[in-house]
């Protein structure tokens, strides 16, 4: 920036550290680019408190057959996603192929399960129903009373935490600038955003902004009130315990009186049980009722978790976007980009929202699988435009 | 306003009241609520922070829906006092849909603490509108402790069960001098329908809509039975009747079949 002695250029600055805006920095900088991401600490928001399952046929919901699209195709390229970081950190990131069973715990839930079961049939997806019998030979330790079950061979897990560092390690390697500021706000020059203003006054300049800072992105300043992202906090409280490995084999959902329940168990005996969904602003209070709700459930689908040690207990917040959909791609600003609004999906979306936006970033061309993902796409509805200031 | 319905001296132009659980996302829950035509809309305190931007009550706000807090989840008159004071508090409404329930299971109103909580929120200025058991007597005690409207089920919460004691509603509606808003438990538009046509004089309802598969469509459905319902009431049904009864007027046929009277 003019007069702005501090001032450095790199092609794109990254808003926000989270496993979104480190996957991207990753990729671009693999393209040729140079790249600085900002984040106070990155890799603690939503990245940390997820459970890392990635199941795009059990997790899909009437209303989203396009994003179902892209969670299949961000979950075939997983392996080798998973493969590359591992490749260029050597760190492992815990990508288990193992599977998600979905079980129903009483009649009506089992008609959820059903309804569920013929909605993905319609999608074309790829489910096996299975007998109460079956499902409990699969994995002995659900309660007798389980009603029938859906098994997803192709619904997998990573170990988000693992995955955050090791995206962290391999952006570092390749000469990616992670800093510790705090992106006070875009600069914007001649109704282009031309970089970001730090929290110490200094100004970076940037080719490209990409605004990936999850529930935050509408926190940051200088973007015009018809183009900040409309992402809301959505607050989830998870649960860990430490059992002994296997278990339980794969992951298990279940509907338990009309909630939906999750554990994901990790190789090295960890499960992780998830997840409230709470509209409580940037409030992260883990509170006694959401654990309360959340062990119950679980014990009643799997009353022996009642023995395992309860190591963790925690609140996070998902980047909650209006249809439940990312927004990746151009804004209505030129120079900006964005990456947010994953939603329950982040984790799941990582890949291909890194491949897609640092395609967008070396080419300057929007890739055809994000075009449905348009940020741009709420701008016409004045009840989507916001500027959050609590 | 045609027909208006009046709950504490303020008039509403329509007839259906939405609830917000259940919803799949924020974008499905305003094409749903501009759907329904509701102008108002009860939200539960407990799982909203009425200060956090982009969430449900914005979009409620934006819609120009007028906001229903309701005390969901609490057990306890305790609770629901507690609860109904901070949404006073953060929402700036006296207004407040009371819901004291007894067990997870049935999520049925606890009738003892619903009246106690009702009779203590009246006395605290509150325009209660209680959530209750589809019991006419209890209905009336909670008119006579001062709620501004009293909301029977027509079955547990979520059930989609539709009006399992139709008779018990009618002799709450003959007996009430408040309004009578159907709440809880309808699954589809001809339950809405029966409602009205019952002689309520709203209907409240949320996962009918939110946990359809297009619940936009279910909203509009939802408008129309209410509205048709309600016409249905005021117009009258006619008598019911073992046996046929010709539509077509008979006076007037008869010489038609008799033979012919030579004229003098």
């Amino acid at each position: 920036m003019p007069g702005s002695s501090a001032a450095r250029t790199t092609d794109v600055v990254v808003v926000g550290g989270g496993v979104i805006g480190l996957a991207i920095a990753w990729q671009a900088a693999l393209r040729g680019l140079t790249v600085t991401v900002l984040d106070p600490a990155p890799g603690s928001g939503a990245s940390h408190a997820a459970a890392g399952m990635l199941a795009p046929v059990t997790e899909v919901h009437y209303g989203e057959e396009r994003l179902l699209r892209l969670n299949l195709a961000s979950a075939q390229r997983y392996p080798t996603f998973a493969a590359e970081l591992t490749e260029a950190t050597g760190r492992d990131v815990g990508y288990r192929q193992t599977g998600t069973l979905a079980v129903a715990t009483d009649a009506d839930d089992r008609a959820v399960l059903a309804d569920l079961h013929r909605f993905q049939l319609s999608l074309g997806l790829t489910v096996e129903l299975l007998t109460s019998r079956e499902a409990r030979r699969l994995e002995p330790m659900l309660a007798p009373g389980i009603r029938s079950g859906l098994l997803v061979a192709g619904d997998h897990q990573v170990d988000n935490r693992l995955l955050a560092t090791a995206l962290l390690a391999a952006a570092v390697a390749v000469g990616v600038d992670v800093r510790t500021d705090r992106a006070a706000g875009i600069v914007t020059t001649a109704e282009r955003a031309t970089g970001v203003r730090l929290g110490d006054g200094d100004t970076l300049a940037a080719g490209t902004v990409v605004l990936a800072a999850g529930c935050w992105s509408p926190q940051v300043a200088g973007v015009p009130t018809d183009v900040v992202p409309p992402t809301r906090p959505v607050k989830g409280q998870i649960v860990r315990l430490r059992g002994p490995a296997g278990f339980l084999g794969r992951n298990v959902r279940a509907v338990v009186g009309g909630t939906h329940l999750y554990l994901v168990p990790r190789a090295d005996g960890e499960i992780v049980i998830g997840a409230t969904a709470e509209e409580q602003g940037y409030d992260v209070t883990v509170r006694a009722g959401g654990v309360y709700e959340l062990l119950r459930d679980a014990h009643t689908l799997v009353p022996g978790i009642a023995e395992l040690e309860l190591t963790e207990t925690y609140a996070g917040l998902r980047p909650g976007s209006p249809d439940n959909a990312p927004m990746i791609g151009r804004t209505a600003l030129a120079g900006l980009v964005a990456a947010t609004g994953h939603y329950r999906n982040g984790i799941l979306l990582t890949p291909a929202t890194a491949d897609a936006v640092a395609d967008l970033l070396a080419t300057g061309v929007e890739p055809e699988v994000i075009r449905p993902f348009s940020p741009q796409r709420f701008a016409r509805e004045r009840v989507w435009s916001m500027r959050v200031t609590a | 306003m045609d027909d208006p319905l009046v709950i504490a001296g303020e008039a509403f132009g329509s007839r259906l009241i939405i609830g917000t659980g259940g919803a799949p996302s924020l974008e499905s829950l305003e094409q749903a609520a501009r759907a329904s035509g509701a102008e108002m809309a009860t939200v539960a305190l407990r799982r909203v922070d009425p200060s956090a931007r982009g969430s449900v009550l914005d979009v409620l706000r934006a819609l120009g829906l007028r906001i229903l807090p309701n005390t969901a989840g609490c057990y306890t008159a305790g609770e629901a006092l507690l609860t109904a004071r901070l949404a006073r508090e953060a929402l700036d409404t006296s207004w407040v849909k009371l819901e004291v329930i007894a067990d997870e299971r049935t999520l049925l109103p606890d009738p003892v603490e619903l009246l106690d909580a009702a009779e203590r929120l009246v006395d605290d200025g509150f325009v209660v509108l209680p959530y209750t058991n589809d019991d006419p007597i209890l209905a009336r005690r909670l008119e006579q402790v001062g709620c501004a409207a009293v909301m029977p089920l027509g079955a547990p919460i979520g059930s989609g069960l539709g009006i399992r004691n139709p008779h018990n509603i009618e002799l709450i509606v003959e007996a009430a001098g408040v309004p009578v808003v159907l709440d809880a438990g309808l699954g589809t538009a001809s339950d809405a329908a029966i409602a009205m046509e019952l002689g309520c004089d709203a209907v409240l309802l949320a996962s009918a809509v939110t946990r359809a598969r297009e619940p936009a469509l279910m909203a509009e459905a939802m408008r129309k039975a209410v509205e048709a319902g309600r016409l249905a009431r005021r117009a009258g049904r006619i008598p019911q009747r073992r046996f046929a009864a010709a539509s077509t007027p008979s006076e007037g046929a008869l010489h038609f079949v008799q033979p012919a009277q030579p004229q003098r």
